[in-house]
């Protein structure tokens, strides 16, 4: 077992980290193209019951001064947000009707 | 592509005596329309001379060039320019190509990519000339090799380049026909107040789209599309998602080449519950924006020019190729079409953000610029079909209704333009 990088109180979370804390958009879309619907599903359903509370703790703290534990837990809430998209909205990966269409975020805000 | 801030209750609104807002324009016409214009590689050639190398171009925004010696390439059709901010802090734009044998100058990786940084001189890789950012030559390696060379007389070609708002326009033209403030005219001219200048938090997009540029720009150009296209932007519910739904923008506006368009409706934090998405809920954010709105002072320049009770948002269509989208939440979105041939063009798509002071204001930046590209890759798959289908010349013309009089106005301008040039260029006086 690897070791914990999430804040303990959302050790439950910690079996996603290494899949979705991802510090770039890039990443978690390319993620979420090579993910089964399953795969989705299945963290969204472990994760969204808990954004809420894992928001308030990141709110905890300065956006450019988060602890390292705190961080990863924003990067989860990131892919949480990409990843609702295909559960609640497409119930699929890929946008409906995007056909062979690509559109990459080339700049945005860090921290 | 973005949702139109309008609830399942349709709004109606006060139209123009004449009864539509498109026949309040007489010279629009209510023929249907040739979009030859959008698959022509002849009329993409004309076009590209009697407009981009023409009217004035946005390139940017003035935070792109924080700190004197800033710069940033851009390429434009038909040409790379560098546009930098001096040592004197004045920005300024060139030609992208080194005097001595026309190498492209400045470039990072490839010549055919964009690159940006900061500098106190240019030089050029191949034979080593130099150039200050104000665009002289200051340097010629072994230049006593060269016959009487004049080094002051050997700068760069400078590009018309002025800013407005904190936007950086070009114009290619020897000189330009009309001043940067009066191309842009008073319906555009009129944000100049609005507080672009706070809004520095960024999302830059951007999309190699297998389409004309004006073909992606007319879409964006009418809410029409909305329900049908993006059904699923209306949210979870069958009531809410309708595609059947039917739409009126507010308001509609031209001003010589330019024109805008103001929806107005129900915003989605006003919606219950039950009609959004778990992640709008948890978020407070989507399609619209953040629904919490930054406090930006009392009244802001140039929006909604008409006054509409419940407005939701500005869409402001510069020409050519500018839009800029204002956001009754206080934030606002760029796009930009930047045509490659007759059949495809560069999308850049930007959002823009009062800098978030938290954790929870960046996940609602965040979630809008997500909904942004979920919704935005909808529009780039079925306007690749767009343009097949054009190319097919099936039909001749089509039809436009009264929510399309800005699809109908755009194609009239760059029709326009192009004959005027043409006429120009025979010797005949412009109209």
């Amino acid at each position: 077992m690897s070791e914990a990088v999430l804040p303990p109180q959302f050790a439950e979370l910690e079996r996603w980290a290494a899949t979705w804390c991802l510090a770039t958009e890039p990443e978690r879309w390319a993620q979420r193209q090579h993910s089964s619907m399953q795969e989705l599903q299945a963290f969204y359903d472990a994760c969204f019951p808990r954004a809420e509370e894992a928001i308030a703790w990141c709110d905890r703290f300065p956006l450019d001064a988060m602890p390292a534990d705190a961080e990863r837990l924003f990067q989860l809430l990131h892919s949480l947000l990409l990843v609702s998209y295909a559960v609640e909205v497409w119930r699929q990966p890929e946008v409906i009707h995007a056909g062979s269409a690509q559109i990459d975020r080339i700049l945005e805000p860090r921290p | 592509m973005l949702f139109p801030a309008e609830g399942p209750q349709v709004a109606r609104f006060q139209k123009p005596a004449e009864g539509t807002w498109t026949e309040h324009h007489p010279e629009l016409g209510t023929d249907f329309v040739s979009f030859e214009d959008s698959i022509s590689p002849a009329f993409y050639e004309r076009e590209r001379e009697a407009i981009f190398q023409r009217a004035w171009l946005n390139v940017g925004r003035v935070e792109q060039l924080p700190r004197n010696g800033s710069y940033f390439t851009k390429q434009l059709p038909g040409a790379s320019i560098i546009v930098s901010r001096d040592l004197d802090g004045r920005i300024r734009a060139f030609h992208n190509v080194c005097r001595h044998r026309g190498n492209k100058l400045v470039w990072d990786g490839t010549p055919r990519g964009e690159t940006r940084g900061n500098a106190r001189q240019f030089v050029c890789k191949y034979h080593g000339w130099r150039y200050g950012l104000d665009g002289a030559c200051t340097y010629v390696h072994q230049q006593d090799q060269f016959f009487d060379l004049r080094r002051e007389e050997l700068g760069l070609a400078s590009v018309h380049c002025d800013t407005w708002a904190g936007f950086v326009f070009v114009n290619l033209a020897r000189e330009p026909q009309q001043s940067l403030r009066s191309y842009l005219g008073t319906m555009v001219g009129a944000l100049e107040g609005y507080p672009f200048d706070r809004m520095t938090e960024r999302y830059s997009f951007r999309a190699v789209n297998a389409s004309n540029w004006k073909v992606f720009s007319d879409a964006f150009q009418e809410y029409y599309h909305v329900p049908p296209l993006h059904t699923h932007q209306l949210g979870p519910t069958p009531e809410a998602r309708n595609p059947e739904y039917t739409f009126e923008a507010a308001h509609y506006q031209l001003d010589g080449p330019h024109r805008m368009v103001t929806t107005s409706g129900t915003h989605k934090h006003q919606w219950p519950k039950e009609h959004l998405y778990p992640s709008e809920a948890l978020t407070r954010s989507g399609s619209t924006g953040p629904w919490d709105a930054p406090d930006l002072g009392g009244k802001l320049a140039g929006v909604n020019p008409s006054g509409i009770a419940r407005w939701g948002i500005d869409n402001f269509q510069v020409f050519p190729n500018l839009e800029i989208l204002i956001y009754e939440r206080g934030w606002y979105v760029t796009y930009h079409y930047w045509p490659t041939s007759h059949n495809t063009h560069v999308f850049e798509g930007d959002l823009y953000f009062v800098p978030a002071r938290s954790a929870r204001e960046r996940l609602a930046h965040e979630y809008a610029a997500i909904t942004f590209k979920e919704y935005g890759l909808q529009d780039c798959g079925t306007l690749d079909g767009t343009q097949m289908g054009l190319e097919q010349r099936a039909f001749g013309e089509f039809p436009l209704n009264d929510q399309e009089i800005l699809v109908r106005h755009f194609h009239k301008t760059v029709g326009d333009w192009v004959a005027a040039h043409a006429r120009e260029r025979e010797g005949a006086p412009a109209r």
